[in-house]
């Protein structure tokens, strides 16, 4: 996985509440068998008409936005499936970041395994970088991860919470299992221990 | 010692060890389909990893599988038989325990692990789909993961977690006629929102939760994940003992006394701590469906469309949305809404419970013309004690199509999709826009409340049947 370093990209704002990971990605693209590709079909059923024609109005087919690289969205964003999809196309897309005030539990630990930081705000904090993402002179946002800071054009900034782990496997890119297998013995003596009580299971 | 809740006590009999918030526990049961596995198995590979833990992973299709008789030989799409065939290709090269097409056990993955005795108290499951939180009906700790974390388990059977919050939700007295564990709940997540259950784990309790069958408890636990919660859980009892007994992989002799032993203390403390609680009374509980595109959106089938207006903040516009989706105007009474189609299945409610209970409603009566009605049974063998019980007769004869287990019209992944505009009274568990097909209209509902539409053409009380 790529290392999260600090940079600047445009934010679409996305209001809608509970945007789900059908909405994300439909399920006619769970079929691949492969990681990569999905961007084209972010957002399918909201981005193209039933004749494929991009819909103009949605956010993410405007001039301005089309280059995002930042969601501010609705509350409960990626509520739903499993689907690791979801991510992934967002990824493919370009986003590196989403900004809520909550996500579904799921959707927030895959955004971490692919490198994209999901950002828990309050509601107040949320609306004021919801209203710059609306106004297109103000929608550039720089994410400080390093720092937990969301610089806004003007300069000013808004500070964020994150996992102390999570943040130091994305900074770091890093992969969990890799992390884990260093943990091998404590896992082999956690089994014996187990096994002894449990071993009906 | 302090007091514990029941998920307290799975988490310290499963945790390796924690540092600051995050902790690495041992996974008990891995359950594996086509769609969120290939990319895991392709990962183990790249890698040079082996499966840690072969003989306790259970491979299954389940989510593309088509459910027409022929589904041996006409796959529906091209990249879906790719699936299939991958998953085939990774549970034989890696040795895991796999139920293939063909096989009368294969079925939905929520409703053979119950089935085949692999979901068993205090457990930990997981899954790379959300409804594993179905398994929690059996005080087990089990919940979705995705695609990475797949991979993760499937090197090293252990998973990185952040623990949750503890959540009771506790339901008292008596269901009235015609209100089941659907009902339950879907009025529980009316209640909390699609977020109210978000880093928490939530455990069903009182009588109302304790006198449904084991069918049930998996009913009320599945949906727990549209609830928002990480994991739903029921304490186990005689009920949940008396299920798991003598199925295929439960355990025998010594190991099943030793085992008894460990399931008895599964129960939360006298006095343990809860961050959230939520009370309600069974006699509150009417037949509900839901009216727009999110599973929050619950309202007694007595009741009309309700007015955007009425919300607060961003559900405004969303319930503007929702409504301007599912075709409909604030005020319509719900029992005016006609039907074009009905979906009874699902790792919600594909179970003989379920298809007992649509078989009474259907009895000596016929689906409305032009209502295309399908039934697909959780799993073969489902699908058999239906047959051999007279179920499936019963609904062909109403004009029901009786299909092969799968997921199905849950998802729609596989042919069995709505046509746009078309109007579902589904058993499954969403109703997000486009779910069951683009443009697709999903009304949810218990198995009796479907039958009931599916005779009518509407939806319908089902205590006026």
């Amino acid at each position: 996985m790529d290392k999260f370093v600090k940079f600047s990209g445009i934010a679409a704002p996305m209001p809608l509440i509970n945007i789900d990971t059908d909405m994300l990605i439909p399920k006619q693209f769970l079929k691949t068998i492969k990681r990569t590709g999905l961007g084209e079909n972010l957002f399918f059923e909201m981005r193209y008409d039933s004749n494929g024609s991009l819909i103009k109005d949605f956010i993410l087919n405007k001039d301005h936005y089309s280059s995002a690289s930042i969601i501010v969205a609705g509350d409960n964003f990626g509520c739903g499936s499993s689907r690791e999809h979801a991510p992934w196309a967002l990824k493919d897309f370009g986003i590196k970041c989403i900004i809520s005030t909550s996500f579904a539990d799921i959707f927030f630990n895959n955004c971490f395994k692919n490198g994209i930081l999901p950002i828990i705000l309050s509601d107040d904090d949320r609306e004021v970088l919801m209203e710059d993402a609306n106004i297109v002179e103000n929608s550039h946002m720089t994410i400080d991860l390093d720092n937990q800071k969301i610089i806004r054009k003007e300069g000013d900034s808004i500070d964020f919470d994150v996992d102390e782990f999570k943040k130091y496997c994305l900074l770091n890119g890093l992969d969990d299992i890799g992390l884990t297998l260093k943990n091998s013995q404590k896992i082999a003596e956690f089994e014996k221990k187990y096994s002894e009580q449990f071993s009906w299971a | 010692m302090a007091k514990r809740t029941l998920y307290d006590k799975i988490w310290d009999n499963h945790l390796i060890h924690s540092d600051n918030e995050t902790s690495l526990i041992y996974i008990d049961r891995h359950l594996v389909h086509e769609v969120t596995s290939p990319q895991a198995f392709e990962g183990l590979r790249d890698a040079g990893r082996k499966v840690y833990a072969p003989h306790k992973t259970i491979a299954v299709p389940d989510h593309n599988v088509a459910t027409t008789s022929d589904r041996l030989t006409n796959f529906g799409s091209e990249e879906g038989k790719i699936q299939l065939e991958t998953l085939d290709k990774n549970a034989k090269e890696f040795g895991l325990n796999y139920y293939p097409v063909g096989d009368i056990r294969q079925g939905i993955v929520h409703i053979i692990g119950p089935e085949q005795g692999w979901t068993l108290p205090g457990m930990t499951i997981v899954c790379g789909d959300s409804h594993t939180a179905t398994h929690g009906a059996f005080g087990a700790l089990a919940h979705g993961i995705g695609t990475s974390e797949v991979e993760h388990v499937l090197a090293t059977q252990t998973l990185i977690q952040q623990k949750s919050k503890n959540m009771k939700v506790e339901v008292t007295g008596a269901l009235g006629l015609g209100v089941t564990a659907k009902d339950i709940t879907l009025s529980i997540i009316g209640k909390t929102g699609t977020a109210g259950g978000t880093g928490h784990v939530i455990e069903y309790c009182g009588n109302a939760i304790t006198d449904l069958s084991m069918e049930g408890r998996m009913t009320v636990c599945n949906m727990a994940i549209e609830g928002g919660a990480r994991a739903g859980l029921i304490a186990p009892d005689e009920k949940t003992i008396e299920y798991v007994k003598g199925r295929p992989h439960s355990p025998e002799g010594e190991d099943w006394e030793k085992a008894l032993k460990l399931w008895k203390t599964l129960y939360s403390d006298q006095g343990a701590f809860f961050d959230k609680e939520l009370f309600l009374k069974a006699e509150d509980i009417a037949p509900v469906v839901t009216w727009g595109t999110s599973p929050e959106d619950v309202l007694s089938i007595t009741d009309r469309v309700p007015d955007p207006n009425n919300f607060q903040g961003r559900k405004i516009s969303a319930a503007k949305r929702s409504i301007e989706y599912m075709g409909l105007n604030p005020g319509d009474r719900l029992q005016d809404i006609s039907i074009d189609a009905v979906f009874i299945g699902s790792c919600t409610n594909g179970r003989i419970e379920d298809l007992r209970e649509v078989e009474k409603i259907v009895r000596g009566k016929r689906v409305k013309e032009g209502v295309r009605a399908m039934v697909v049974p959780g799993s073969g063998l489902v699908k058999k004690q239906a047959e051999e019980e007279g179920i499936s007769a019963t609904l062909i004869e109403a004009g029901f199509d009786w299909r092969m287990p799968g997921c199905s019209m849950c998802l729609a992944m596989n042919p069995d999709q709505l046509m746009p505009g078309e109007r579902c009274a589904a058993t499954s568990n969403r109703n997000f826009e486009g779910r069951q097909g683009r443009g697709g209209r999903t009304h949810l509902m218990s198995p009796a409340m479907a039958a009931a539409a599916a005779i009518t053409g509407y939806l319908t009380d089902v205590r006026d049947l």
